[in-house]
This record gives structure tokens, C-alpha cells and sequence, in this order.
């Protein structure tokens, strides 16, 4: 092994001692797409307007399916090593905090930057803006992937990334361009959320073997044409574009914010409170 | 294509978003059948709450979306004195007419 | 709710409505099972109970939303995580469609929303009942919307055009949730011991709300008569609530699950379940306000409307700013 290479399998030695490359490639896509399901969920039956609440419920739908189906394929290559079973349930409901591979971005609560009690729906959709531009240009790559599963589940998630932009976009666009107290309050969630962007292009936690052969996306890649996109919505929006530091972050390597604990506490606790129940 | 028409059922805070008829026609070789309403601010919203709502994201259908006040209708049939049997809107909606405040429609 | 008008003790019953002339087509039409639509001549009488009943129904399903949006977050296995969320999105469609269906005699949403935020209107005391355990959530998809969908596949063939309309689309949807529900309370029943614990306790919990969901007895319905004059209501509560019965304890049966009756036997006269008498005390006060969850039900519905008001704004100030460009000539028309 190089001495790089050997650095990034130290980087995720504790998290995955002996899980391939492939297992937690995948495992990064699902948790992105689960904890922001996770988090989507608050808002039923808690949205500014009942037509929202139908929108909102599809966008989390949408995400939870797609963490199923990337979970569910997460938990074949795992069988296939290890010959012991594993499927979405045993991976969502039984690992521990330290082996979630999702961005901060998304564990974060829609109350504030810093777990702040709420919903705020501005951030919401600044977060999404952010979120599903992202994964429009990662499924848009990845169903060009070598690898014959994550190719077709792109091809299903694609178009509904492709929704959730465009729903984020419409309100951005509206919040941004709307009211006074609109427009402060969707810029102020637009900065709070700017700083997790950076990690969504983070390409080093990724086994190299896995960009050599196409099977992943190289998020950094991707970078360009999501900036684009993204200011032109934040333009027309009459926003202005965040200038700051990326937090120090970790998601990928298992490292998270003190809210990520909570969120697993809530999803996980009845699942775990009778281990081996069906449901 | 926005704007509540002539609303006089109260306060802002009380008012919903404009009323839209909305227009599905689920596959080709059919026309648009009437599907119901909803609210929305502007005809973009309308269009995606249409599609959320009455088609739960079904694809390839066609949806048509028109304000609720737009609508002209003529329906001898159905005699309600209030309206003018030629040419007239199609619900009872409050919107459409100069409703004093504070009458009760419940 | 569902037409079932409760007057608790200390309440007043409304005025019948006075009967008006000129409305012999409007009566002939629906005593020939025919269809009323928004602009035919109507007693005032049967446009308000239309109303009433309309928007109330929708006010239920809205409020039912939040005792199972509670659950989503916490759901033992993606699959029924994915199956709730659907659950609740469905009634959230369902309430937009009744508003819908009250907004032809004449009715504002804006004006039914702050209605029920004001406590004017009323939703179903089914949901101020609290959903403590997660097979609570089979025993709401199996009992009160199998309670439901008994009230509803009539009111399909009710004399108003648009709400006839509307519960045929939502009696299409219901029918998944009662399954759904049935299937998850199965798992539990057919699970560990303790699953099989959960599921009868959340069993002997809901059983006597959910019979009362179809109103008080025949002789204590004033309004029923009215209601089936006007060819909005086609049975009576005691005919709706028997049907529920006959149909529910062989199901209960096949899960493994006992009702908490002890007189519910089989009477092979009328070809019909007996069971016990309600006991309507305790549903009163929930009705009156002091049920376990009315004031969190509102208040949570309330908070949901006002903290979205800068949103609403939002978007009806930018949609004036388009209409403004659009009229200035200053930009194309937005698609």
C-alpha cells in the first residue's frame, strides 16, 4: 500500500476495520439521504401551509427511499463478506453514532446552526437548495457508475433530486424575493448553512480503487456546476452568496455534531428496545 | 397569472392564497377532466401543488391550472336565483363577491 | 364529525332549519337519489349542515395527522417509517380535498382554518386521545379508520355533488391504512411476548373511542332525521356503528386479539354482533376540552399556522411583484 493510501485506511480505521471500500461508499450515500429523511420528517403536520405538508412528506418519502435502496444494497456487499445477514433495518437501527458516514449538513435540526429548538422553514429550504443540487449532479454522474446497482438506483433517484431542487429553488426564490422579513430570515439560514457545503465535495475519505474504477462518483468534481447552479438561484433570488469558512467537520470519517446523538437516540430506541422483533 | 380577485373575507391573517381549479388528464388520447382545487400563491406553485396533490407525482399526466375567478359558467340546469344563468362563475365562492365583513358563512 | 353531530349535556341543540319555499326541485332531485351540484338551488339549511360537516370532516383529518406524525420520527423498521409518512401525507390530501369540497357552497378556507383555530369548528374527539405506544399506530389504521371508511363508503353516494366526489378519492386511499394498520398490529400479535403486550393494550384502549366515533345512539341524534331528509346521511349511527362491530371481531379474531367486552357475543337472531353499552361520560369531557390532548392538538396546529405566516407572506408578496412585471411588460409571463 502507498503511504496515501495507508493514511486514508488509518482515517477510517475505527469506523470500518475490516468493511471494504465499497461498503462505506455506499453507506455515505444512504446516511446523507437518511438522516435528511429523518430530519424532513419534523415537518408533517407542522408546515406553513397543508399544500406544503404534501410536498415536504414527498421529499421524505423520496429520501427514504433512496436510503432503503442504498442501505439494502449496503447490507448484500456486508453479507457477502462476512456471511452473516444484513439488511437496511440492521444498519439503520443498529449501528452506533461513530459508524454513520453522513454530512453534517443534514444531521443538523431545522432550528438554528447550533440545535436550536424549532423549525424554521427558511432553513429548510436553504438547506435543500444545498443538498439536492448536490445529489442531482452526484446521481447524474453515478448513473454513468461500473457498478450495475448504484447505476439503476441513480437512475430512479435522479429525477427525484431533480424535484426536490426545483421545489427548493421555487422557495428560495420566493423567501429571498418575497417579504423584507423574508428575505433577513433566508439569508440569515443561507450563512448558517454555507459552511457545511465543503464537505459534500470531500473526495478523501472515498477508496481510490472505487474512483479508479468508476464505481463512485468523485464528489470534487462536482463542485464547479454546483456553484453555478446554486448562484444562480441565490442571484435571482436577490441574495447574496455566503463568504465563509467551512467548518471543521468529520461526517465521513464518523465524527459528528453533538445533535447527530439525539437524532439516533429517537430513530433508533424502540428498534433497539426489542433487538431481533419484526415489525 | 395571480391576485385574489375581490376578497372581503377578513383580515389578512385569515385570508388562504388565491383558489385554482385544477385539470388532470392522466394519459394521451384523453382530455382534461375537472380533478378539484386547491390554494396557491402563483400559477408556478399552483402547477407543483397540482401534481403533489392530485396526482401524487404520477408521470406523464397533463395538468392545467386556471384561478377559480377566470372560470365562466353556464349552467341552466341548476337554477340558483343568485346567479346569472348566461354567464356566471362557477361555485357560490365568497372572493368572487363584496362580502361584508363578519357575515358568518357557517 | 362524520355527520355525527355530538350535543354533550350541557350543550344546546341547534334550531332545525326552517323549511323555505320554492325548493320542490331540490327536494325531488335528491329523493330520486339524484345529485345536487353548487349551483343549484339549495336550502340555506342544507348548504350551513353541508358546511358544518364538510369542514369539520376536514378538520379531522388535519388534526389526525399530528397523533401519528408523531411516530414517524420514531418507527421500528424503514419499511413502516415509509409507510406512515405515506399514511399521513394521504390525510393531509384528504383535508385539502374536503376544503375543496366546502369551498363550492360558499366557504373560505382561510375562514374554516381560523374557524378551527378559534374553536368555533370542531374536529373528531378521536384525536385527542394520546398515542403513547407504537402499536397505537396499528390500532388507529385498523380501528379508526376502519371506523372511518364504515362512515364514509356512504356518504359517497350523498346527495352533494363535490362531496360525493371527494370521499370517493379518499375511501380509495383509506382502504391501504386500514390494511396497513391490520398488518402491523398482525406482526406485533404474531411477534414477542411483549410485541403481542403492546398490541392488546393498544387494542383495549382504542376500541370504545372508535365506537363512539359514529355518534350517540339513534334515539339521542336529533339531527339525523334532518340530515337523511337531505340525502346527506343514508344510515343511522346505531345501523354504521353495528356494521363496524360485525365487522371488526372476526378480525380481531384472526390477530390473535381479544376487545375489551365482555358482552360482545354473537346473536344468532339478528344475525349480528351484541355489545355493551357506551359509556358516553368520558367522551363528553373530551368533546367539552378536557380530554388528554385537545389543547396540545390545537395549540400545535395553531403554532404550525402562525410561525408559517412570514412564508405565506412571502409568497403572496412575490407572486404581486410577478403579477407587477408581468402587467408592466417588464418580464415574460413565469410558466
Amino acid at each position: 500500500m502507498t503511504a496515501e493510501l495507508s493514511a486514508r485506511s488509518d482515517a477510517l480505521a475505527y469506523v470500518h476495520p475490516d468493511k471494504s471500500g465499497l461498503f462505506a461508499y455506499v453507506v455515505s450515500l444512504a446516511d446523507d439521504s437518511l438522516i435528511a429523511a429523518q430530519r424532513m420528517g419534523h415537518w408533517i403536520a407542522a408546515a406553513p401551509q397543508i399544500e406544503e405538508d404534501i410536498a415536504l412528506g414527498n421529499i421524505a418519502l423520496d429520501l427514504l427511499g433512496q436510503a432503503r435502496s442504498l442501505l439494502t444494497y449496503a447490507g448484500q456487499v456486508e453479507a457477502a463478506a462476512t456471511g452473516t445477514p444484513c439488511d437496511e433495518d440492521s444498519l439503520a437501527y443498529f449501528r452506533d453514532e461513530r459508524d454513520f458516514l453522513n454530512v453534517h449538513l443534514v444531521e443538523r435540526g431545522h432550528g438554528g446552526p447550533g440545535g436550536e429548538p424549532g423549525s424554521d422553514f427558511g432553513v429548510t429550504m436553504a438547506r435543500l437548495l444545498i443538498l439536492s443540487t448536490y445529489q442531482f449532479g452526484l446521481y447524474t454522474a453515478l448513473q454513468s457508475s461500473t457498478d450495475e446497482t448504484l447505476a439503476a438506483i441513480a437512475a430512479k433517484a435522479v429525477k427525484e433530486v431533480d424535484y426536490h431542487r426545483d421545489h427548493a429553488t421555487m422557495w428560495v426564490l420566493r423567501l429571498g424575493d418575497g417579504t423584507a422579513e423574508s428575505h433577513a430570515k433566508v439569508q440569515a439560514a443561507l450563512d448558517a448553512e454555507w459552511p457545511y457545503v465543503e464537505e459534500l465535495f470531500d473526495n478523501s475519505y472515498i477508496d481510490p480503487s472505487l474512483l479508479e474504477s468508476r464505481a463512485a462518483v468523485d464528489p470534487s468534481g462536482l463542485r464547479d456546476v454546483w456553484q453555478r447552479r446554486v448562484a444562480s438561484v441565490v442571484d435571482q433570488a436577490t441574495l447574496t452568496l455566503p463568504v465563509v469558512p467551512p467548518a471543521v467537520t468529520g461526517g465521513r470519517r464518523g465524527i459528528h455534531t453533538e445533535q447527530m446523538g439525539f437524532l439516533l437516540a429517537e430513530m433508533q430506541h424502540l428498534a433497539r428496545s426489542h433487538p431481533g422483533a419484526t415489525w | 397569472m395571480s391576485g385574489n380577485g375581490m376578497s372581503g373575507s377578513g383580515t389578512s391573517e385569515r385570508r388562504d392564497w388565491p383558489l385554482w381549479e385544477v385539470f388532470v388528464r392522466a394519459k394521451r388520447g384523453m382530455s382534461h377532466v375537472h380533478a378539484g382545487s386547491l390554494h396557491a400563491p402563483d400559477a408556478e406553485m399552483a402547477l407543483r401543488n397540482a401534481r403533489d396533490v392530485y396526482t401524487r407525482r404520477q408521470e406523464g399526466v397533463s395538468l392545467w391550472v386556471v384561478p377559480a375567478f377566470a372560470i365562466s359558467a353556464s349552467s341552466p340546469d341548476e337554477k340558483d336565483a343568485f346567479f346569472d344563468p348566461a354567464a356566471d362563475k362557477i361555485y357560490r365562492h365568497p372572493t368572487f363577491y363584496d362580502v361584508p365583513e363578519g357575515v358568518d358563512h357557517l | 364529525m362524520y355527520g355525527n353531530d355530538f350535543i354533550a349535556p350541557d350543550e344546546t341543540p341547534r334550531d332545525p332549519a326552517p323549511v323555505e319555499e320554492g325548493l320542490e326541485e331540490f327536494q325531488q332531485i335528491i329523493d330520486a337519489a339524484g345529485t345536487i351540484e353548487p349551483r343549484d338551488v339549495m336550502a340555506e339549511g342544507y348548504r350551513k349542515t353541508l358546511i358544518r360537516q364538510i369542514a369539520q370532516h376536514a378538520h379531522s383529518e388535519i388534526i389526525g395527522m399530528q397523533p401519528e406524525a408523531n411516530w414517524i420520527t420514531r418507527a421500528p423498521s424503514l419499511r413502516r417509517k415509509a409507510i406512515l409518512m405515506a399514511k399521513v401525507q394521504d390525510e393531509a390530501g384528504h383535508g385539502l380535498y374536503l376544503y375543496a369540497a366546502a369551498e363550492t357552497l360558499g366557504a373560505d378556507r382561510g375562514e374554516l382554518l381560523d374557524a378551527l383555530h378559534t374553536g368555533r369548528q370542531k374536529y373528531s374527539s378521536i384525536f385527542n386521545y394520546p398515542t403513547v405506544t407504537w402499536a397505537d399506530m396499528g390500532a388507529i389504521g385498523w380501528l379508526v379508520d376502519g371506523a372511518a371508511i364504515v362512515n364514509q363508503v356512504p356518504l359517497c353516494r350523498c346527495s352533494y355533488g363535490p362531496y360525493a366526489r371527494a370521499m370517493v378519492r379518499v375511501c380509495k386511499e383509506e382502504s391501504f391504512h386500514q390494511r396497513q394498520g391490520f398488518e402491523s398490529l398482525y406482526a406485533l400479535s404474531h411477534g414477542t411476548e411483549t410485541q403481542k403486550a403492546m398490541a392488546q393494550d393498544a387494542v383495549n384502549r382504542w376500541w370504545w373511542p372508535s365506537l363512539m366515533m359514529f355518534g350517540p345512539a339513534d334515539d339521542e341524534s336529533p339531527h339525523t332525521a334532518q340530515s337523511m331528509g337531505w340525502g346527506i346521511k343514508r344510515f343511522s349511527n346505531d345501523e354504521l356503528r353495528q356494521r363496524f362491530v360485525d365487522m371488526i371481531v372476526p378480525q380481531a379474531e384472526a390477530l390473535g386479539l381479544t376487545l375489551p367486552d365482555p358482552d360482545l357475543s354473537w346473536n344468532e337472531d339478528r344475525g349480528s354482533f351484541d355489545y355493551g353499552k357506551i359509556d358516553f361520560a368520558e367522551l363528553f369531557e373530551v368533546i367539552k376540552g378536557n380530554g388528554p390532548c385537545n389543547k396540545q392538538r390545537l395549540a400545535h396546529r395553531v403554532k404550525a399556522h402562525k410561525d408559517g405566516a412570514w412564508v405565506r407572506e412571502a409568497a403572496d408578496a412575490y407572486a404581486a411583484k410577478q403579477a407587477a412585471q408581468i402587467s408592466d411588460g417588464t418580464t415574460e409571463a413565469v410558466a
